[in-house]
């Protein structure tokens, strides 16, 4: 209908007397609202049993708080340092490294600190491990012994909780002020104790010396003349734990990893990595990510082919054979679904191996000959095989319940018509089956993307997935962001597909999401 | 501080069990995670059935998660709810736990028994305290187990026999990661082996234990589940392979197989308890009791009899008998066996806790060139 | 094709023939590890290997063993229990939810299909070992709270959390093959059961229903091997207490090889056979009742 039909004869009326445009309109979004009352209740379940739960795993890919929180201090300073000059960072950082240290370590976050940064530096955390039991020990008590000499006060947990809630005080010594609170805090939370009644650790009077020296005037009695004070290089004293805190090395990984979020794991997950002069390529020796992204999509890819190859034609034999001898060739189908995966793996292992059946079998006919038998396993070709059992019956089973509801008339419609049986198959029945075909394959290639447990028995090293991989940094290494982004990829990858799947062959034609 | 708590709760825990009293601070649920298999078998007849039979009020859970432990008890920290009591894990796990804060430290000589001739928990554990998180129970060694049915008549005697293509042609099995790996393919290439760790630390050092491997590559089937190099032995897939004593030794005595065992340049390693951090006071409280009774030196001896893994206390050696239903002799086939450990090569943890992410990238490299 | 016609050409007869070896091939594909696994579970030894003795039919080859072990060991007989039990129940809350949504799909006029759909199977993309772990911190707190705020009890929160996860594992299964089938369906035959005046519910159980129950079944099927074959997530979310088959079968492969693996899915084998042959002799007696010509 036009405006203009409406405007000279007025609304159309449904029965109910209102206008019919209204009507349709409120029809529609009843329906509209219908389908979403039945979607919600499993929308919601997903969501919060799935979603959320697995987006706050995705998110480690990015997530990089440990770095920054366990060294407060050193990040916030390190900025400033130009590793390219080749020199380790000044002092003054090696001072605030020492208080982020020492306190890191009674709270027992450094080796934690120095696992994560292992991930991206080999030895940090050894270096991180053996320091932490020496950082306690540092000579910095020379500083303690003479300000408690000169002030005697300063032994005084209560003096110095007097001291540090006095602003002028808190003002004119910054970084006491910022290494007492630490130290508070801390003693109050891992040892149970009152600040009040201990004397701080040797760091705060390290501190306390350090805005001395930098000629701050607090008010009496901390106004010590310090110019006469017997000093200790806190860098030396790194260096003396180990020399590798000498080098740039630690410092740059350090200092590339301050921020609170990274790039990090993204870049190692397409075999980069994170440089002075940013993102660069990893050496060769250690690019491997992308190889197996592309081995993943390729063996997938086989895979489904394979699957509707095979997958075909029993799906039609099924649907188009009498029940009666159908449900029993069904019985087939579903067998090797109700014996375990793990089982499946076992056995073909047994069937592929160079001393198994179907070696045996080829050397007792005297196809192959006894020192030439096939390598069938623990390659791609064992990968292929068995995956491709595994799941075959996922593309059957789509495929024959597409199938069943195609009417074998249309077939002979198009036979009477004059067409051959290739042109009837291709131009009348596989249309109508492509939905299964559809369904099939973006179960079976989604499936198979994300494969873990055949690739790892049977796959050998050509045959193993990014999967793998996932999985050792999940239950192996702990690396959980590296993990979390090598999924991330993996999940866009899929997605990316889907999407494609979607604009190319239509989603029409699987009704998956269209 | 905790630790400090923890030394007294423990220290008057022993002193309590000592007395028989107490027990009512303790839970009397316990879960054990362990590996399954006879090694879990040999855990449940040395240690947990003795104890149970001392406190009849305890029930023991098996966990069988051993392998997925380090991931698990992270996930179990994060989320703040600790359902483990106490878990085996191999030495190198040990150290990764303790330093992600996830293992409790241990204070050995104030929480575990005295050796029976008198020496304190740490002289009679000795090297095999490798983190202040773990206490061991076992030595076992990865080593090579090969087909006496294929190697004519020249069984090999030397690790390198793994490399020697000519004299041992066929199939060989190796575990799909650097460690041992790596270390044999060094002193295969000559490097002494005191120096193995120092070049592998290099570049170069690793390039080249990479490129010995790459000689024998091409007949190599690398396994990732320990069950699997038995299996392939027994089906005559591979001349040799790389396994750990206790399963050679089972599919040797006890199943009767054709394979023999080389005792060269075996890689002595580390199994042991490490207690979870966040357990409540009667959690903690019973496991350390429990800890106690099953590292003592008669409990490590009694394990060997069902399984040829070597007791972590030395005092534990003399003790070791016989086998618990073939009832041969077993202390000839333990690693700690004097006549086996002529040769042997101590794992470096420091080491491989240090590179062994970077080590892994680049062998999974290679494997997938 | 219930058989080929008499006037068909040699190529049609040739085509014929051989498609049916080729599908006989696939068939025979698709049993083969079977067809390996049932002699095996019967071996003597300890291991996956056919011995000599077995290959000469020699009756010191083969023993019961590892079925006794199945039938005496409480770890299997648990196993098998808990995987009863999760598994049906697993099902049937991603069918019942999977189905309704489905159904909801296929409307006409959904807004935000596309990002529905692509929410409702992300479970099948996002990598098992991923899924696992997320879930996993997810359920142990869900599991904290129900044990501190409604006090139930610390066996039923570890059911109830594993029964959740493979539930949300089942339903993208469910969602693919209903919606694939009801592509096919013509929803005029809604409108024509709701012009005769039935209502929603009446028109789902008495014209929709039967029409997709292939879809639905084989959605059903899946959701229920999901939950009866998992063992990356429910090494996770469950605990000791809650082990599954599939677990006990890993730990089995992983630690120390043991037939009894074999046993125990040669057992369900023939459980299945049975089970599906029952269903079929009973559909047929029901055809035969109803008068209708066996198909």
């Amino acid at each position: 209908m036009t405006d203009a039909t409406q405007e000279t004869s007025g609304p159309i009326v449904a029965a109910d007397g209102r206008p019919l445009r209204q009507s349709l309109n409120r029809a529609l979004r009843r329906q509209k609202i219908r389908a979403l009352l039945l979607i919600a209740p499993l929308l919601a379940f997903i969501m919060v049993s799935f979603v959320i739960p697995i987006g706050d795993m995705l998110f480690r890919s990015v997530e990089n708080q440990i770095v920054p929180e366990t060294l407060p201090r050193t990040t916030a300073l390190l900025g400033d340092w130009d590793p390219d000059l080749g020199e380790p960072p000044p002092e003054a950082v090696f001072a605030a490294f020492y208080t982020d240290l020492v306190l890191a370590e009674e709270r027992k976050l450094h080796t934690r600190l120095g696992s994560r940064l292992n991930y991206e530096n080999s030895g940090v955390a050894s270096l991180f491990r053996a320091t932490g039991r020496d950082v306690g020990r540092f000579d910095t008590d020379i500083y303690t012994d003479q300000l408690v000499a000169a002030v005697p006060d300063l032994e005084d947990g209560a003096k110095w909780a007097g001291w540090m809630a006095e602003p002028p005080v808190r003002d004119a010594l910054p970084q006491t002020a910022d290494a007492y609170d630490g130290w508070a805090q801390m003693v109050a939370e891992v040892h149970n104790a009152d600040p009040v009644t201990r004397q701080p650790a040797d760091f705060v009077f390290a501190a306390l010396y350090r805005d001395l020296a930098a000629g701050a005037a607090p008010p009496p009695p901390l106004d010590v003349d310090v110019g006469g004070f017997e000093t200790v290089s806190i860098r030396d004293q790194f260096a003396a734990s180990d020399p590798k805190w000498l080098d740039t090395g630690v410092w740059r990984t350090m200092r590339a990893y301050a921020g609170p979020l990274t790039n990090g794991y993204f870049l190692n997950a397409v075999d980069m990595m994170k440089s002075a002069d940013g993102p660069r390529v990893r050496p060769e020796n250690e690019r491997i990510y992308l190889t197996l992204f592309l081995r993943t999509m390729k063996m997938s890819l086989v895979i489904t082919g394979l699957c509707i190859l095979l997958g075909y034609p029993v799906a039609w034999i099924l649907a188009n054979l009498p029940l009666r001898s159908a449900n029993l060739l069904m019985i087939l189908v579903l067998l090797p679904f109700w014996t375990s995966l793990l089982v499946r793996t076992s056995a073909w292992k047994i069937l592929l191996q160079q001393q198994g059946v179907i070696n045996d079998l080829l050397v007792g006919i005297g196809l192959v000959g006894d020192g030439s038998r096939l390598e069938l396993i623990n390659n791609s070709t064992g990968t292929i095989i068995a995956m491709t059992h595994i799941l075959l019956p996922f593309m059957i089973l789509p495929l024959y319940s597409v199938m069943k509801t195609i009417p074998p008339s249309y077939l002979r419609a198009a036979k009477s018509l004059g067409a051959n049986d290739w042109t009837a198959f291709w131009r009348v029945y596989f249309p109508q089956s492509a939905p299964g075909v559809g369904a099939g394959s973006i179960l079976v290639f989604i499936l198979a993307i994300g494969y873990y447990i055949t690739p790892e028995l049977v796959g050998g090293t050509k045959g193993v997935f990014i999967s793998n991989r996932i999985a050792f940094h999940i239950s192996s290494s702990l690396n959980w962001g590296l993990a979390a982004a090598l999924g991330t990829i993996l999940l866009v990858m899929v997605l990316v597909l889907y999407w494609a799947y979607d604009k190319l062959v239509g989603i029409d034609n699987v009704k998956l999401g269209g | 501080m905790k630790l400090n708590r923890l030394i007294i709760t423990a220290g008057a825990l022993s002193l309590a069990a000592g007395m028989g009293s107490a027990e009512s601070h303790m839970s009397n649920e316990m879960v054990l995670v362990s590996w399954g298999g006879a090694y879990q078998a040999s855990q449940l007849h040395a240690y947990a059935e003795p104890y149970m039979a001392l406190h009849p009020e305890v029930s023991i859970i098996w966990d069988e998660s051993s392998p997925e432990a380090v991931a698990k008890l992270r996930a179990m920290n994060e989320a703040g709810n600790i359902t483990w009591d106490l878990v085996d894990v191999e030495a190198a796990d040990s150290i990764r736990l303790c330093d992600e804060g996830l293992a409790m430290e241990i204070d050995f000589d104030a929480v575990l028994a005295p050796g029976d001739d008198g020496s304190t928990p740490t002289e009679d554990f000795g090297d095999s305290i490798v983190s202040e998180c773990f206490i061991p129970q076992i030595v076992f060694s990865t080593t090579v187990g090969y087909r006496t049915d294929m190697v004519g008549d020249t069984p090999p005697t030397s690790i390198c026999a793994l490399f020697d293509l000519e004299t041992y042609p066929g199939k060989r099995a190796l575990n799909r990661n650097p460690l041992a790996n790596m270390e044999w393919a060094l002193l295969c290439d000559g490097v002494a082996k005191a120096d193995v760790y120092t070049v592998l630390a290099t570049e170069e050092g690793q390039a080249r234990a990479l490129a010995k491997l790459d000689t024998i590559k091409d007949s190599v089937i690398w396994w990732s589940a320990s069950a699997e190099p038995p299996q392939l032995l027994a089906d005559g897939e591979i001349v040799m392979g790389s396994s750990y004593n206790g399963r050679l030794f089972s599919a040797i005595a006890e199943q009767g197989q054709p394979i023999g065992m080389l005792w060269d340049a075996e890689m002595l390693d580390f199994d042991g308890w490490v207690v979870p951090t966040g357990l409540s006071e009667e959690r903690l409280a019973r496991v350390m009791d429990f800890l106690y009774f099953a590292t003592d030196t008669q409990r490590l001896a009694d394990q060997s009899a069902y399984i040829s893994y070597g007791p972590a206390r030395a005092s534990s050696a003399p003790l070791v008998g016989n086998h618990a239903t073939l009832g041969i002799p077993m202390a000839p086939h333990m690693p700690t066996d004097p006549a086996n450990a002529t040769n042997v090569f101590v794992t470096q943890y420091a080491f491989w806790s240090d590179y062994r992410d970077d080590l892994d990238a680049k062998f999974q490299t290679w494997l997938a060139q | 094709m219930s058989g080929i016609p008499i006037y068909a050409s040699a190529g049609q007869r040739v085509w014929y023939y051989s498609f049916r070896v080729i599908c006989g091939l696939v068939f025979f594909f698709l049993i083969a590890p079977v067809l390996v696994i049932i002699p095996l579970s019967f071996n003597a030894q300890d291991f996956f290997t056919f011995t000599p003795e077995m290959l000469r039919l020699d009756p010191a080859g083969y023993s019961l063993k590892h079925y006794q072990d199945f039938f005496s060991n409480s770890d299997w007989q648990l196993a098998m229990a808990n995987s009863l039990k999760i598994a049906p129940l697993a099902t049937m809350l991603s069918v019942g939810l999977g189905t309704l949504a489905a159904i909801g799909l296929s409307q006409s006029h959904v807004p935000f299909r596309r990002a529905i759909m692509a929410i409702l199977i992300s479970p099948m993309i996002v990598p098992l070992i991923i899924s696992a772990t997320g879930m996993f911190f997810f359920y142990t707190k869900l599991g904290l709270w129900m044990e501190d705020t409604l006090g139930v009890s610390k066996s039923f929160t570890g059911y109830f959390k594993v029964v959740l996860a493979h539930a949300a594992l089942g339903i993208p299964f469910v969602i693919i093959t209903v919606t694939a089938t009801l592509t096919g369906f013509d929803q005029s035959l809604t409108r024509a059961a709701a012009s005769m005046g039935a209502g929603p519910v009446r028109t789902f159980f008495r014209v929709q229903m039967p029409l997709i129950l292939p879809g639905v079944i084989s959605g059903a099927l899946f959701a229920f091997i999901t939950s009866f074959d998992e063992v990356v997530v429910v090494l996770f979310v469950g605990s000791a207490a809650q082990k599954t088959l599939p677990w006990q079968m890993f730990i089995g492969l992983r630690e120390q090889i043991s037939p009894t693996i074999l046993a125990v899915a040669t057992l369900l084998v023939v459980v299945s056979i049975m089970l599906l042959t029952t269903l079929e002799i009973l559909r047929r007696r029901s055809e035969r009742l109803r008068g209708l010509s066996p198909g």
